[in-house]
């Protein structure tokens, strides 16, 4: 259907400087701040407005939370090492090495498989179990729904990265070009998914 | 980007640096959590340290370090004053109420 | 280069047009064919949005009295008697709004003439992801399907407004799960599609095309695409918030201590109602420019075509449309001056709406005054654009005592405020959308619709629309509420009960005033005249595509060499000179 050829799917604009494919990548991830942004705002605006100690509605400290800051901690490193093979998948493609671009996103994929699973079966299962729900307080809503929807970016980005392991990997031998510019948007997106945990941890697992 | 090989291996250095500078900002996060900063304060020292390690991925892993796209920064100022706004909405909402008001609940 | 591969596809075996039906009408990533189905879907939608209007129209203008004919089909739960339930009235204002905007309006003016006409304007042979765009369309289908279903839960749809305030929103009925859920869907197909709509004005311009090469309805659009692109994250997060304040019990939006029909709130409370509102209106303030802005685009393109001459000022035009965009970021809480807010913020808040009406008053004059000493085509879409100009002014200028806290007080949530903002999206933008839709009819089918037909739409939509939104004025200053189930049985609504009824003939005869347009479309698509690639004798990229546009647009890929509205350039034999004619022909 659509072989009809667009310009700059591949090679960047001669103005712009750049492909369309990492525009729009950008554009969204541009997008992606103002929901995160939008989030941390609540979170600002709930705590200065929460009140103090005595009051059932105090802020909780993370003694009060339970939170452990080890499965936070630890999670943190898994997408920060997600991160640098993600880069180093796309760095091997531009050499020209496909085996070792694949096997990179394959342990990114892993990594990043890792990270739900000790989320969902260290975290979200015990703690939904021991009555912390998210009606329990403003801290635990702020909690499930930004490490919810973070982790649904992180889903989102297992199944983009599968499927250039999987079906997507035919247009390496069409055109390995184009793939590895595909693999920089992905990595695009799965940075910015690292970086916005970066913000989340501290503020949900520390504080 | 300009992708010789050349460069694209100078850039692998480059990832590996800032692995070991964001696996230490993560300590550094931790800890100072554990010295007990009072409150603001704290979160003040935490998002200065996870600014810190946002701008690294940005810069090195998001390549930005070697992006000369104009439109992309263009868009990243926008974007951050659109975020600046957003983020003042929190204090627009209490700073010149009564002092007994400020609470959210007072006139929610 | 894409017209050689049209001609390779287009004779495929008899087996492959099989497939063809699907993908070329269907699923199709021809941005023309997406273009078509957002713009029928968008015209059912805001049909029905319109039909939804006239039932209440009833119950205002006689209420308690049982619906003529219709009002026994929507059984005991709605109308027991065919007497309009509060609730029920409740439902249907609350989905006009939304299906107006997010259904109607913005899917005909950036989803139809945007996915249609912009990329023809820049010479493109297609949008830059012609899959996404496709995506979007789908994505925003569901959304709509999820809409129309909520009117079928128990309790019905939606009833808190198109506004959703909470803490009343969290505790509706079953409707308003199913408006948050189809929310987020309309969100995310705009967010694909305004990402789409920015990297094809900036990457897929024709050779020659600079940015200030670009009509002004493609500046429109590139505001436009910025606007959703940024503003609706945030309502996205709000929504997702107060998902989980419906769904998971949480208390985002609700305070402690609410007591609900006298019984007691279980939930842990601790959030904040205002915080939903500050989400909201951070969308939906730039959300109105997304409403007005590409109608401006419109009007523009008819009225340089028609007056035949150069738009008056069209890099002022494109510089406020800009600054507008971006003001239309920090104006929201205008919205919110009876909140509670403290005197700092609201003032604040006024300053920066007064700021913003200047640079519409700039686009609204230069227009004006691109019409002085013109030897004026009094075509179809040129009345609708003409008549575009004064009711914009309206709207805009009724809009001003309403970003002033001390006016804004007794004004706020009256009629004078629907009386305002629809002088802007009715007889505003809807006559934009229909300016268009005369305007490009031609390059879409081919053939012209009938004139004396659009003449009679026109006028008597003209006056219709202003016997039903001129009254609102008039009732709004007296005092009535907006959202009121029936304004008989207060002193001040009975004493101008008279002009609501007049407001409500004028709603139906508005009605049946459009029979002549949908006839008229219809007709025309058979028995329309044939015309040529340009008919208008118009400047722009789009008129030098055949009518209709084949799969890649142009049988040569155009080079543009000047700007825009090259029209009467004096010493030329034809008054008009196309941006892509190397020399006069
Ligand atoms: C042309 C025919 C139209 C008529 C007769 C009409 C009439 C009305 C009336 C009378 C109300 C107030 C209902 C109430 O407060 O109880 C209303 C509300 C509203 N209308 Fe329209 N309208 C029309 C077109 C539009 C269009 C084209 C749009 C949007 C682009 C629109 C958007 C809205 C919105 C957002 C509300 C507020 C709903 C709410 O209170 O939550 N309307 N309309
Ligand atoms: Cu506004």
């Amino acid at each position: 259907m659509s072989t009809q050829t667009l310009p700059y799917t591949v090679h960047p604009h001669p103005v712009t400087g750049i492909y369309s494919g990492k525009f729009g990548t950008w554009l969204f991830l541009a997008s992606e701040v103002m929901l995160f942004g939008a989030l941390f705002s609540s979170y600002v605006l709930l705590r200065v407005g929460a009140p103090e100690a005595p009051s059932p509605l105090h802020w909780p400290s993370h003694e009060e939370t339970h939170l452990s800051w080890r499965i936070g901690g630890f999670n943190t490193l898994v997408l920060i090492v997600s991160s640098v093979t993600m880069v180093m998948a796309w760095a091997s493609l531009k050499m020209g090495d496909f085996s070792k671009g694949r096997r990179y996103l394959w342990l990114t994929f892993l990594l990043a498989l890792t990270f739900i699973v000790v989320k969902l079966s260290l975290e979200y299962v015990p703690k939904l179990r021991g009555g912390y729900v998210p009606a329990k307080s403003t801290f635990f809503s702020l909690y499930y729904t930004l490490t919810g929807l973070h982790g649904l970016h992180v889903i989102g980005g297992m199944v983009v990265i599968g499927y250039f392991l999987g079906p997507g990997a035919a247009l390496w031998k069409r055109d390995p070009e184009y793939y590895t510019n595909r693999i920089e948007c992905t990595g695009l997106y799965w940075h910015f998914v690292d970086l916005v945990w970066i913000f989340l941890f501290p503020v949900l697992y520390l504080m | 980007m300009s992708g010789s090989h050349a460069d694209v291996s100078k850039h692998v250095r480059a990832y590996v640096a800032v692995f070991i500078a964001l696996a230490i900002g993560t300590i550094v996060t931790v800890a100072a959590a554990q010295v007990h900063i009072p409150h603001p304060m704290n979160y003040v020292v935490a998002m200065l340290i996870a600014l810190f390690k946002a701008s690294l991925v940005a810069a090195i892993f998001m390549h930005l370090k070697w992006e000369r796209a104009a439109n992309i920064w263009i868009l990243l100022a926008l974007c951050a004053v659109f975020f600046a706004a957003l983020m003042l909405l929190p204090s627009l909402t209490t700073f010149d109420l009564p002092k007994q008001a400020q609470r959210i609940g007072a006139w929610g | 280069m894409s017209s050689h591969d049209h001609h390779t596809q287009g004779h495929g075996s008899g087996a492959h047009h099989e497939l063809s039906f699907w993908r070329h009408y269907v699923f199709s990533t021809d941005h023309k064919v997406i273009g078509v189905q957002y713009g029928i879907t968008a015209l059912c939608f805001l049909f029905l949005g319109f039909c939804l209007m006239m039932m209440m129209r009833w119950q205002l203008a006689y209420p308690g009295q049982p619906m003529p004919v219709i009002g026994k089909f929507f059984g005991e739960a709605a109308m027991p008697g065919g007497i309009m339930l509060p609730e029920f009235y409740n439902s249907l204002g609350a989905m006009h709004g939304t299906i107006m905007v997010f259904l109607g309006v913005v899917p005909l003016l950036v989803g139809a003439f945007g996915n249609y006409v912009m990329p023809l304007q820049i010479g493109a042979p297609d949008m830059a992801f012609p899959k996404l765009n496709m995506a979007s369309y789908w994505v925003f289908a569901v959304g709509g399907i999820v809409m129309l279903v909520s009117f079928f839960v128990p309790g019905g749809a939606a009833n808190s407004g198109w506004t959703s305030y909470a803490p009343l929103s969290v505790i509706a009925t079953m409707g308003q799960t199913l408006w948050l859920i189809g929310m987020v869907f309309l969100i995310t197909s705009s967010l694909l599609g305004s990402v789409n709509f920015i990297v094809t004005i900036i990457q897929l311009r024709a050779k020659g095309l600079s940015m200030f090469r670009l009509p002004f309805f493609v500046w429109a659009q590139l505001v436009t695409a910025f606007l959703l692109l940024l503003a609706f994250p945030p309502l996205e997060a709000a929504g997702v918030m107060q998902l989980m304040d419906r769904v998971a019990g949480t208390s985002f939006f609700m305070p402690e201590g609410l007591v609900v029909s006298g019984v007691p709130s279980t939930v842990a409370g601790g959030g904040s109602p205002l915080l939903w509102q500050h989400l909201f209106w951070f969308l939906a303030h730039p959300e109105v420019y997304v409403l007005i802005l590409p109608a401006l685009g419109i009007v523009a393109e008819i009225i340089a075509n028609n007056t035949r001459k150069p738009l008056w000022g069209y890099r002022p035009m494109v510089y406020s449309a800009i600054f507008l965009g971006f003001m239309s970021f920090i104006v929201w809480a205008h919205h919110m001056f009876m909140t509670g807010m403290g005197p700092t913020i609201s003032t604040f808040f006024a300053t920066t709406t007064m700021i913003i009406s200047i640079p519409s008053v700039i686009i609204l004059t230069a227009l004006v005054i691109s019409l002085y000493r013109a030897s004026i085509r009094f075509t179809v879409p040129m009345l609708f654009a003409l008549a575009f100009l004064p009711m914009f002014a309206i709207g805009g200028l009724t809009g001003l005592p309403l970003g002033l806290p001390a006016s804004d007080i007794p004004l706020h949530d009256t009629y004078y405020v629907i009386g305002h903002f629809h002088y802007v999206v009715a007889p505003g933008t809807i006559f934009g959308i229909f300016a268009g839709i005369y305007y490009w009819y031609p390059k879409v089918t081919g053939r012209k619709m009938n004139d004396v037909l659009g003449k009679i739409h026109f006028w008597l939509s003209f006056v219709f629309i202003n016997m039903v939104f001129g009254p609102m004025f008039v009732q709004g200053l007296a005092g009535v509420s907006r959202r009121l189930y029936s304004q008989v049985g207060y002193a001040h609504g009975e004493a101008v009960q008279s002009w609501t009824i007049t407001s409500s003939w004028g709603a139906w005869l508005l009605g049946l005033a459009q029979i002549f347009f949908i006839v008229n479309f219809f007709m025309s698509m058979r028995a329309g005249k044939k015309v040529s690639d340009n008919p208008w004798e118009a400047t722009t990229l789009e008129w030098a595509a055949p009518s209709p546009p084949p799969h890649g647009n142009f049988t040569t890929p155009p080079v543009v060499y000047r700007p825009p509205y090259e029209y009467s350039v004096p010493g030329l034999a034809k008054d008009y000179f196309p941006q892509h004619a190397a020399a006069e022909a």
